[in-house]
């Protein structure tokens, strides 16, 4: 069996220090994630907040003013503009400047007055979704709200009184559900463009067609070439890790140490990935273009920003073959919801398959098509 | 049925008909030959005509078609992996690790070769000494000429003491002294008993060999030492032989032998005249006719065929009967 791996430490030894000679290397692919987690980190946020709104209120009473107050209050509207006529209403609309508008009619305190419906016109602008089904939900709420207060008094006691209790992130805040998923992008990312061009590099050296007349076993090539970027793999993680808790004050509600343990296999899959890929490519441009593709699938379907539940049916089983899909589960859940072992272990098991899986056809393939060709 | 590399036949190579096919392409067709313990073997063919194909056979990485061959005693049908550990190789690019220093390029090989410490230890020093690469032990192998690039690789692929090694193309790009120096390295080393199966461009190396063979189009059309492939019957236009004419104003010359009847070509060779001329010719009557003219000739003498003309001989006869075959 250990023949099988022959040449292991031989090919460890060079490649780290491969990896010490290659300083810029090391440097961009350990530096240039954080930096692109501090920017998204900072530039994204999928909560709803401050929509720009404009507001035309043709009856201009105190109680026309109150339900204002409440739409601002709410933290979901910003006004940017009160117009004085419907055209100029329409048109901040048209013009970008406001998503949402607000109509209040001359008659609408009026009317409340005398015990009759009141109309509010709320014009939305439907080009993106989530701000206008948002809009949509905060005005109908606030609606409501406000006829049940009228019908039944000042401090009204509802029949049934929903009281939600949000159990992990209570305060929505972004980074907390974004940085573990984006975690898994930047590891896979380093991880699977530098085992790349390790081997590709050595393609066009013509180094690896002499290996190959060597003693050394395929599987041994390949580890000893996996594990050194392993390591870079999990300094990374750590790296990422304490940026997420540190700078961006995520809170880590499970066993720090089980995430580490976790995402070993999950470094596996990526490095095996990119060990498949310099099989295929010749050159380190091509090795490039191919991580490439890895790397959208990874950001779309492995529910790193769009929920795969909502997902249709055909791109939802297309997840499944995804490795972030299982790593984002395992990060979200140790992060966010504390989650243990019992919980995970069978994402970490399918990540351990996946990677074995790849490991074997990519030394099949490096025995196929490189040493045969 | 020898099982290890230690058997005591004389044959550091053996193939009988070997047979290579991609597809419909047959890349080595039926090739047969022996390399005997301690010879300098010269296999030498245009590009893409099966050069490369055979030593991955020999070295095991690509399965046979047909036929048989032993390395150093195994079989490499059944023995691959144990062939690989008897073996050196230095393709001609020297697959070095160019980010690495002399002494991390050493390390890095006796490591694969699974060497004990002290064995690397020893090896190394002996490498070291044998080359002379104390200097350069900790310089960076990129910094290295061509010369001393080559002689490193070469000393990666003998860290091992392989008793066989396969040089692929050691000269090309590397300046005369260099490449003089590394004939010598591989003379003395074959003094040993050390076995070199070298592959060349360069016909003055493939002199040099105790033992040349030539493939073209995936068949060998010669096999033998230089001096038995220029006694092959077919090299000789029939009715015809060499003669070196040796003499102080070569130009001049020349251009009196072209005249001469009997003489079917005529080349300047430094400070000589090689021609190819009718069997018949008297030699004394031709050195007459030109010191008639008052050139001063100091000898004439007969030629033996150079390996050069071995192998255009060969190619084109070999070029010819193809064309028959295929109509």
């Amino acid at each position: 069996m250990g023949d099988f791996f022959k040449g292991f430490g031989a090919v460890f030894y060079k490649e780290t220090l491969h990896v010490r000679r290659d300083s810029a290397t090391l440097f961009f692919s350990l530096v240039i994630p954080i930096l692109q987690m501090v920017v998204l980190g900072f530039g994204i946020d999928t909560n709803i907040r401050h929509i720009n709104t404009v507001v035309y209120n043709a009856d201009k009473t105190q109680v026309s003013r109150d339900l204002i107050d409440r739409m601002t209050n709410s933290d979901t509207f910003h006004i940017v503009r009160y117009v004085e006529n419907d055209r100029d209403l329409t048109n901040a609309i048209v013009a970008g400047e406001a998503k949402v508008g607000f109509k209040i009619p001359v008659d609408y305190s009026d009317r409340l007055l005398h015990g009759r419906s009141a109309q509010v016109l709320v014009l939305i602008d439907g080009s993106d979704s989530s701000v206008a089904g948002q809009a949509i939900n905060v005005t109908t709420s606030i609606g409501l709200d406000e006829s049940l207060r009228r019908l039944l008094g000042a401090n009204p006691k509802f029949a049934v009184e929903m009281r939600p209790k949000i159990l992990f992130n209570p305060d929505s805040r972004s980074p907390n559900f974004f940085l573990p998923g984006l975690m898994a992008v930047l590891l896979l990312n380093v991880t699977t463009f530098l085992t790349a061009f390790s081997i590709v590099r050595e393609k066009e050296w013509g180094t690896l067609e002499q290996l190959f007349v060597t003693p050394v076993r395929p599987m041994g090539l390949l580890l000893g070439k996996l594990i050194p970027y392993l390591g870079i793999g999990f300094f990374e993680l750590v790296m990422i890790m304490s940026c997420m808790r540190f700078v961006f004050q995520v809170p880590v509600h499970g066993d720090v140490i089980l995430l580490g343990l976790f995402s070993i296999p999950y470094i596996f899959v990526s490095l095996s990935t990119g060990i498949l890929i310099s099989s295929k490519a010749s050159t380190q441009a091509q090795a490039m273009q191919l991580a490439f593709l890895t790397v959208l699938p990874t950001i779309f379907f492995s529910g790193y920003i769009f929920p795969r539940e909502t997902m249709p049916f055909i791109f939802r089983m297309l997840s499944y073959c995804v490795p972030a899909t299982y790593f984002i589960n395992i990060t979200r859940g140790i992060i966010l919801r504390g989650a243990g072992m019992q919980y995970l272990w069978p994402d970490a098991l399918v990540l351990l398959g996946m990677g074995s899986l790849l490991l074997v056809i990519a030394a099949r393939r490096f025995h196929n098509k490189v040493i045969m060709a | 049925m020898p099982t290890n590399g230690n058997n005591g036949s004389e044959l550091a190579v053996s193939a009988e008909g070997l047979v290579r096919r991609f597809g419909d392409f047959t890349a080595v067709n039926e090739v047969s030959f022996r390399i005997k313990k301690g010879e300098i073997f010269g296999f030498l063919g245009p590009n893409g005509s099966g050069k490369t194909t055979v030593i991955k056979m020999l070295t095991g990485l690509l399965p046979l078609s047909g036929g048989e061959a032993t390395v150093e005693g195994l079989n490499v049908r059944t023995q691959a992996e144990e062939v690989r550990e008897h073996i050196g190789y230095m393709s001609q690019n020297f697959s070095l690790y160019n980010d690495l220093t002399v002494f991390e390029n050493l390390t890095f090989y006796g490591r694969i070769y699974s060497l004990s410490p002290e064995r690397l230890k020893r090896r190394m020093a002996e490498i070291v000494e044998l080359n002379g690469f104390e200097p350069y032990l900790n310089r960076l192998a990129a910094q290295l000429s061509g010369g001393w690039k080559q002689r490193l690789a070469l000393g990666c692929a003998m860290l091992h003491e392989p008793q066989l090694l396969f040089l692929d193309e050691p000269t090309a790009g590397i300046d005369p002294v260099a490449r003089r120096q590394l004939w010598d390295l591989l003379f003395e080393l074959s003094a040993h008993g050390i076995t070199f199966f070298v592959t060349t461009h360069y016909m003055d190396e493939a002199e040099r060999c105790n033992h040349v063979a030539y493939i073209y189009f995936s068949k060998l059309i010669a096999d033998g030492t230089p001096e038995e492939l220029k006694k092959i019957p077919e090299v000789q236009p029939p009715g015809t032989k060499r003669i070196e004419i040796d003499t102080s104003e070569v130009t001049r010359a020349l251009r009196l032998a072209r005249t001469i009847a009997g003489i079917r070509s005529a080349t300047i060779f430094g400070q000589s005249i090689h021609a190819l001329v009718a069997e018949d010719i008297d030699l004394s009557s031709l050195r007459l006719q030109l010191q008639k003219e008052g050139i001063a000739v100091n000898d004439i003498r007969p030629l033996a065929p150079s390996l050069e003309d071995v192998f255009v001989e060969l190619t084109e006869k070999h070029r010819a009967t193809a064309e028959v075959a295929g109509g």
